[in-house]
């Protein structure tokens, strides 16, 4: 059979500052378009899409393929890709990126260019990808098309005068757009009669299929019963199903071919086989050399997580294997605390990242668990010689024989309305930040640049940016670097208890004022026993801050009204269900959520 | 088969039953009030009480092989009802049910709703037992919860139902109100002690603020604070043990929780309650106990009056359940729960079941084990939830 017209598809992905309008556009682009060619109508693809629903495989909207009637009669395959918006995930925007040949970016017509507009302009040129913009929410009565599209032209430097004036929730403009994905993206290239080479940028986990993997086919085709190698893993297979995305399903189809995106079951059941970036080829036939792939992404924000019933321990090892499948950036390596018991140490790309993976094993996986405070990596040298790079703050060696300690530094860019300039440096110097210059953007705006220690910007830096800008800032960082830091481990005691998943690592300048935040928190968390409890934050064994929690006085119910046992039995059942989400340290019964207290330390600002 | 038959002889107890009566209306609802009352219209009274009179028709029926101890009209404010409804709810009741001689009749009485005429009628059809509610002899407090009465009025009240030959007068006090502290509680007491003849019994109750009332809101908008701050918990707790000493004092045993009696008078009803006695509620949310079954009525009004009889919820009760209650309802009693008895109902030692909790408890000073009886001991009674919540089995591990 012939392949595919290569000329007929445009693969491409849409970027945008979050909150812009990318996910709705995205519908309306589905919306508006077909699932199928008219050729494949024909050829009883139907049935196959209704065993799929019979499966009941539901994908997250990440890639959708859509058929759409260009005004010059022609029929274009669209592959969309779907891109998260929020800084913690460049490394997901890039790995969507490599599966696209252009990027439609989204700036909402009121609030303009944003932090992450940039970033997200950036990277997508940095994949040699062909941008071109939408101006979104016309309709806003704050809208101002024309200045955003001199915005666009003059800070990013691409045209902007033909822009789409479009309003994705009413359906405006949107005609514009899909004419200007057939004339603005250009088609895929690759010779569907190479060798195979295959760009995996996601995979899910099915209990009836194995591991589906989602690619990008760049050379050669693949199709049923091909032997594939996977380059980086070297695990064989041989390929039982291919085919593209539908809206919410998998339509299995005959081949990919070079240009196309879909995905390949191959009985894939050991999740470890597939890596996100490996490239897939054909075993008979290998590809020279595999793609570049994705650069090693290194985690930012490590924490534990442990199972709240401590038997659960092998159903969270299950959960991160099969999450992990999904999500490359995700790292674990199992640990135990003293206090905790069995669990894992955790890497994240950022706190987002973090609470996603965290809400996702709960209610995927139904798991429920102890968070313990997050934090980054740091370089510990050592009087000896050996440098250890930290990730549990417990692990830190004894201070004599530390020479010294470096912290990871990020270069951040804040764009901000002028009227919040300074207090938004007053924030970044209450953060340790390094000032290192201005942007005026046509007056209004400024973007701010700074160096900030990441360890002070992973807990609430985001909130306190928006609370103290109103709203009107943006931020987006990169890792620079590491640099010396006088860094201190700051142990937390409970009864005189020192609670290892309590501790972390802070700047010796902001120990006393953490430590004192924290026992205030903990006091609030932890309920009344019966016994009174000290609450004690220590450097080094040297206390710096105490609270106490005064012994239960008083809990009883006076009066019973008429006989009502029956509320009164639910009232102490209640009670007793509350003790279930506490966790037993020595004689100390302490909520889950005050191992997480640490991150909401400045919420009161 | 064993155990259902062991089941329905722990839930009788021969075949005495009590009965309550709820009595929803009020003149105004008070300040800190979140039972199932309020203000109604003549008519809308007229309509329940006929409402009622149904219920104890259809219900005392199915129960007509029992005996009756105890009947409490409890509200609400009972004391709005005319001596003749009183006396033509009673004898509804008693035709289909024997009520014993010796029946303990209690009938909530709220200062400045009733009069010589209406003490001497509820007397006449039987009531022997008053219960006034008072809470405090302050005039301010009373402003504060939104009584209805005055210091001076109750004092009427008080004295016109000596007059009338009520001979066992109990009287509900609350402590721990805005405002107060422990000098100005002692006073209160002082007070309630000075009466020629003191009550025979004295019911008090700290007070809770429940969602919903006013005083609640009034919390809520920050404006129980100076004047009107709010006792802390261990000037709560101060008032509460200087009320059980004060009225040892004076002749009073505390018998319950809440509960003070001169030796005698303990409430029969209010005990019944505790020991799992049987009773039948009547009228609109009324709670019922039969069998191993628990019951409570229809709560909406309206609904209640289209149809008395019916929206009654049932729960019925297992082993585990019963012997749970029978812990945690007898604890509240100061005399506590007896192992003898325990095992006569439920055929096993208690400490086969509650060992551990038992154990753990005295270990904590909570609960005082003299290998007959458990109780609460003094700290224990301020934590008695807390106790309690122990002897729940935990469902799902």
């Amino acid at each position: 059979m012939t392949h595919i017209d290569q000329s007929k598809i445009r693969n491409f992905c849409i970027v945008a500052h979050i909150d812009h309008g990318k996910s709705t556009l995205a519908d309306r682009i589905i919306e508006q378009t077909g699932l199928l060619t008219s050729r494949e109508m024909q050829n009883q693809v139907l049935d196959n899409m209704d065993l799929e629903r019979e499966r009941g495989i539901t994908i997250k909207a990440q890639a959708v393929r859509t058929i759409y009637h260009a005004k010059d009669g022609e029929e274009y395959i669209f592959n969309m890709i779907d891109t998260p918006g929020h800084v913690d995930f460049n490394y997901e925007v890039s790995r969507s990126l490599a599966a696209c040949d252009g990027a439609i970016l989204v700036v909402d017509a009121a609030q303009g260019i944003e932090a992450q507009t940039l970033a997200n302009v950036y990277l997508a040129l940095d994949h040699d990808l062909d941008v071109f913009p939408v101006i979104n929410k016309i309709d806003l009565p704050s809208a101002q098309p024309q200045r955003v599209i001199e915005e666009i032209e003059d800070v990013i430097g691409i045209e902007a005068q033909d822009a789409p004036l479009i309003s994705a929730k009413n359906g405006i403009g949107i005609e514009d757009v899909l004419e200007q994905i057939v004339k603005k993206i250009p088609a895929p290239k690759g010779n569907p009669d190479d060798p195979l080479k295959a760009l995996i940028f996601d995979c899910i986990y099915d209990s009836y299929k194995g591991v589906i993997v989602f690619c990008r086919v760049m050379e050669g085709t693949v199709k049923k019963g091909t032997k594939i190698l996977m380059m980086a893993t070297g695990a064989r297979e041989e390929v039982v199903e291919v085919g593209y995305f539908g809206a919410g399903q998998l339509i299995p189809c005959e081949e990919l071919s070079a240009g196309m995106v879909g995905y390949i079951t191959a009985s894939i059941k050991n999740v470890k086989d597939t890596a996100v970036g490996d490239t897939v080829t054909d075993a008979d036939h290998p590809c020279a050399e595999p793609l570049p792939g994705y650069k090693k992404v290194l985690s930012m924000v490590y924490c534990g997580l442990y199972p709240a019933d401590g038997a659960k321990y092998p159903d969270l090892r299950d959960a991160l294997e099969k999450l992990q499948l999904n999500d490359a950036s995700l790292y674990y390596e199992p640990e135990t605390s003293i206090a905790l018991g069995f669990g894992f140490r955790c890497g994240f790309l950022g706190l987002l990242h973090l609470e996603i993976i965290q809400e996702r094993l709960e209610r995927e996986y139904n798991l429920d668990l102890v968070t313990t405070a997050p934090g980054v990596v740091y370089k510990v040298f050592k009087t000896d010689g050996e440098v250890i790079e930290l990730t549990n703050p417990s692990n830190l060696p004894d201070p004599s024989s530390i020479e010294h300690m470096e912290e990871p530094i990020v270069s951040a860019e804040i764009m901000v309305a002028s009227e919040y300039i300074g207090s938004i440096m007053e924030l970044c110097q209450e953060r340790r930040g390094r000032y290192l210059g201005m942007e005026y953007i046509e007056g209004t705006r400024a973007l701010l640049k700074y160096e900030l220690p990441l360890n002070e910007i992973i807990y609430d830096f985001f909130d306190a940016l928006k609370s103290r800008s109103r709203g009107y800032a943006s931020f987006d960082y990169d890792i620079k670097g590491y640099e010396k830091a006088q860094l201190v481990k700051l142990d937390i005691l409970i009864n005189r208890e020192e609670v290892d998943a309590l501790s972390f690592i802070v700047h010796a300048d902001s120990a006393y004022e953490r430590g004192r935040k924290m026992c205030e928190k903990l006091k609030e968390e932890i309920p009344r026993h019966l016994f009174e409890i000290p609450i004690q934050a220590a450097v080094g064994g040297r206390i710096i801050a105490r609270e106490t929690v005064k012994a239960m006085r008083k809990d009883v119910l006076a009066k019973c009204y008429g006989g009502d046992i029956t509320r009164k039995k639910k009232l102490l059942e209640k009670q007793k269900e509350g003790k279930k989400r506490m966790r037993q340290i020595g004689n100390v019964e302490i909520p889950q959520k005050a191992f997480m207290s640490v991150l909401k330390l400045d919420d009161k600002n | 088969m064993i155990q259902n038959e062991k089941l329905a002889d722990s839930g009788r107890c021969g075949e005495e039953l009590m009965l309550y009566l709820h009595i929803p209306f009020c003149v105004k609802k008070c300040r800190y009030c979140d039972f199932l009352s309020g203000p109604y219209p003549q008519e809308v009274r007229k309509k329940y009480l006929k409402a009622l009179m149904e219920e104890v028709r259809h219900r005392c029926r199915e129960l007509s092989e029992k005996t009756v101890t105890s009947i409490f009209f409890g509200g609400g404010t009972p004391s709005l009802l005319e001596p003749e409804e009183v006396e033509a709810v009673l004898g509804e009741c008693r035709k289909y049910l024997l009520i014993r001689e010796d029946a303990e009749i209690t009938m909530e009485c709220n200062p400045g709703t009733a009069d010589r005429r209406k003490l001497l009628g509820y007397r006449k059809a039987g009531v022997g037992r008053l219960s006034l509610g008072l809470q405090s002899p302050r005039e301010e407090e009373l402003r504060l919860l939104g009584r209805i009465h005055t210091w001076d009025q109750f004092l009427e009240t008080y004295d016109q139902a000596r007059e009338a030959g009520f001979d066992n007068v109990n009287m509900d006090l609350m402590s721990a109100l805005p405002g107060q502290n422990l000098r100005k509680w002692e006073e209160n007491l002082s007070r309630i002690l000075a009466l020629d003849p003191p009550p025979e019994h004295l019911s008090v109750y700290s007070l809770i603020l429940e969602e919903g009332t006013e005083l609640f809101e009034m919390k809520r908008k920050g404006l129980l604070c100076g004047e009107l701050a709010l006792p802390s918990e261990d000037e709560d707790r101060e008032m509460y043990h200087a009320t059980a000493r004060i009225l040892k004092n004076y002749g009073y045993q505390q018998y319950e929780i809440s509960n003070y009696a001169k030796p005698g008078y303990a409430c029969r009803h209010n005990c019944g309650y505790w020991t799992r006695r049987e009773y039948l509620g009547l009228g609109v949310g009324a709670a019922s106990l039969l069998g191993e079954k628990r019951f409570s009525n229809e709560r909406d009004i309206r609904k209640y009056m289209e149809d008395p009889c019916a929206g009654r919820q049932e729960e019925v009760l297992d082993i585990k359940d019963i012997m749970e209650e029978f812990m945690f309802l007898g604890l509240r009693m100061l005399e506590g729960v007896g192992r003898k008895e325990f095992r006569m109902r439920f055929g096993k030692s208690m400490d086969e079941v509650y060992g551990d909790v038992i154990r753990k408890n005295c270990g904590d000073g909570l609960l005082v084990d003299d290998g007959e009886r458990i109780r609460l001991t003094e700290r224990g009674l301020d934590l008695a939830n807390y106790v309690m919540a122990q002897f729940l089995s935990q469902e799902d591990g």
